[in-house]
């Protein structure tokens, strides 16, 4: 290929190999398949609780994460599934969690708002939102005390832009220059609550300028535009230099949680976003490039939909935590 | 008289110090084990720390370990609990415990609660540092006791040391704990000295202390309400009637045993504690010996003394009126132990 078409291609394509995004693809999809999976077994009562859907922001949270390996940490949110998956879960210990079982990533003790895995890197959702700002920021710094080189990336919503702890960590990562990186989901509503109503600034990057690090703003349902964004930032953490503030801007297909009756917005706001759905999105851009074709796309699709049937499979025969465990895991047991 | 308990568990050369030094020995020998221990808090370096607690820390261990914090008590907060969650241990100082309530979703949504939350997968070992109780003139958002809030959320442990020796030896207990500890230091204690022993010990958390023995009345107290009941007990001891006083220096968890053990002994309990007195812990010691094997053996109504339903007012006056003071317990001790309640 000459260097001039190369140069044209988009940065993902360039920049990762075609194993890589094919991975990135399954991921996608299987997102969106546990989310579904997810929603239907609420329906059917294998869930309770509630539980937050990011179906429709698929391309912000694995392409936020395509370069992160195990070593780097993650902080999530309320609606964190997605996150969870493209930091490397297991869908049927996820499923396990929902489902209250003992052989759920959190022994049935957080649910969908405490998914974690610790092991990848996951340092967990959170149910307040902001919580994991500053946590995030914490992180940072164990690594540059510890001298390591591993980042940490910080989820949060746009909702979460206007919480004291989002300016409070982002100061603190600028002064003491960790390798933070701050990744918003601006899916435009905080539960019911317009972004462009609750927020002073016209862009939630904007708001990097007073803390002296670098913010953008990119389309959250383009990978590519993601990746790149991510790619810049985390170099930059890498390099000692300090934190960065990116946006992706994206939107929750599904209402905030299972009591939301979608009265703050248009049907036909929810379907223009729908026609832009991000994994269609990368998967016809996958084609083009001849990363694979549509048989390849659908094996990739195929594979997610096993995944996840296995894993509900999992997810029902584990067993439940034992009533007289209750106060398990309040502390940590003493040693024997 | 309390830190003679700790050199017969110490077993070692004391030396008369001050509970701020004793705190700050206790951090120095920390940072000097432990590479991942790390202060933060407002302007704990240069500054020496609001009351002085960390004094030359910064200039002994540098300040990539001994960090100011910019004025931002959730944030710093946060980020302790963040540091503790991938393997640092710090020691987060408040300035003043009130400040505390600008922190609280960080201790009691986060630190609190992560470990049971991710189903035993984490740990957040932190320590909470918080200059505590009233007694300076600075009035109601600077001198509150908020043993009881944090006393009330599981996950956390709660300690108030009443001596040097045992504020080094528990904060250094603090810092080998690993789920997250807050720690009370009473202000009017900072310049109390005391003879604590040298080099590295810990005082246990969860275990009280009789710091007096007697037959006629128990008295549990912590921080300087140890001492204004040992004050009073020296008075009545005049008179014939011998307290037994408790150093509870553990809220959560509480050592239920000490407590009852004393209770059946002496057939009557009066609790001294500063923080407000309604729902405060007193009520819950109140509850646990009505709850016990000890009621049958009480021969008088529980009595608590604790905060007024109030503010902590700026008048002097007022402000000692607004918690028990050492002729306050020794009345109600004195008319618990002639049978007059």
């Amino acid at each position: 290929m000459a260097r001039d078409a190369q140069e044209n291609l988009p940065f993902a394509i360039r920049h990762f190999s075609p194993e890589a995004l094919k991975e990135a693809l399954r991921k996608m999809h299987l997102i969106r398949l546990f989310e579904e999976g997810a929603e239907e077994s609420y329906m059917r009562g294998l869930i309770h609780g509630t539980m937050h859907l990011s179906i429709g922001q698929e391309a912000s949270a694995v392409a936020t994460c395509m370069e992160l390996t195990d070593a780097d940490k993650i902080t999530s949110t309320h609606r964190g599934h997605g996150h969870c998956i493209a930091k490397g879960a297991d869908v049927g210990r996820m499923f396990a969690e929902f489902f209250g079982k003992e052989t759920g990533y959190c022994h049935g003790r957080g649910g969908s708002m405490h998914i974690a895995d610790v092991k990848t890197g996951n340092l967990g959702a959170n149910g307040i939102v902001g919580g994991g700002l500053p946590i995030a920021v914490g992180a940072g710094l164990t690594a540059k005390r510890l001298g390591r080189d591993d980042v940490t990336v910080c989820f949060f919503g746009d909702g979460a832009n206007n919480e004291g702890a989002f300016h409070e960590a982002l100061n603190m990562a600028s002064i003491w220059k960790l390798p933070v990186i701050f990744v918003c989901e601006n899916n435009k509503y905080g539960m019911s609550t317009a972004a462009a109503y609750a927020t002073a600034v016209p862009n939630i990057s904007d708001r990097a300028a007073a803390y002296s690090m670098p913010g953008v703003t990119v389309d959250g349902n383009d990978f590519s535009a993601v990746a790149e964004a991510l790619h810049i930032a985390i170099a930059r953490a890498r390099a000692g230099e300090g934190p960065s503030l990116v946006e992706n801007l994206t939107y929750r297909w599904r209402g905030h949680s299972k009591s939301d009756r979608n009265r703050y917005r248009t049907k036909d706001e929810i379907e223009d976003w729908m026609s832009r759905d991000p994994i269609q999105r990368f998967r016809a851009e996958l084609i083009a490039h001849g990363v694979l074709d549509e048989a390849g796309a659908e094996a990739v699709e195929a594979a997610a939909k096993d995944a996840v049937a296995q894993g509900i499979e999992f997810a029902k025969a584990g067993p439940a935590p034992a009533i007289t465990d209750v106060t398990k895991f309040v502390h940590a047991e003493a040693a024997a | 008289m309390n830190a003679q308990t700790h050199i017969k568990e110490a077993g070692s050369k004391t030396r008369e110090m001050s509970y701020a030094e004793a705190i700050r020995d206790a951090m120095a020998i920390a940072l000097e084990r432990d590479p991942t221990v790390v202060l933060m808090g407002e302007d704990i370096g240069t500054y020496g720390g609001a009351f002085q607690v960390t004094g030359d820390l910064v200039d002994r261990f540098g300040k990539d370990r001994v960090m100011d914090t910019p004025i931002s008590e959730l944030g710093g907060a946060g980020v302790a609990v963040g540091a503790a969650l991938t393997g640092l241990k710090p020691i987060y100082e408040f300035q003043f415990s009130d400040f505390a309530a600008l922190a609280m979703e960080q201790i009691v949504n986060q630190a609190a609660k992560l470990r049971y939350m991710l189903g035993g997968e984490a740990a957040v070992p932190v320590v909470f540092r918080m200059p505590s109780g009233s007694g300076t003139g600075a009035a109601a958002q600077h001198s509150q006791s908020f043993e009881a809030w944090f006393g009330h959320v599981p996950g956390l442990k709660v300690v108030q040391p009443s001596t040097p020796a045992e504020a080094k030896g528990m904060l250094l207990a603090a810092l080998e704990d690993p789920d997250p500890v807050i720690v009370f230091e009473h202000k009017l204690l900072y310049k109390m000295k005391g003879e604590v022993p040298e080099g590295y010990y810990t005082t246990p958390i969860g275990k009280a202390a009789v710091v007096r023995v007697g037959k006629d009345v128990t008295i549990v107290a912590s921080a300087i309400m140890v001492h204004r009941a040992l004050e009073a007990a020296s008075k009545l001891a005049a008179e014939g009637i011998e307290a037994e006083v408790i150093d509870l220096r553990t809220v959560r968890p509480l050592d239920r045993e000490t407590i009852i053990a004393s209770v059946k002994k002496t057939g009557k309990l009066l609790c001294v504690y500063e923080g407000v007195r309604t729902l405060g812990v007193g009520a819950e010691i109140s509850a646990l010996v009505a709850e016990s094997e000890a009621f049958d053996y009480l021969d008088a109504p529980i009595q608590r003394l604790g905060g007024a339903e109030a503010p902590i007012p700026y008048n002097p006056d007022l402000e000692r009126a607004a918690v028990p003071q050492s002729p306050d317990i020794e009345s109600v001790a004195r008319k618990l132990a002639k049978g007059e309640v």
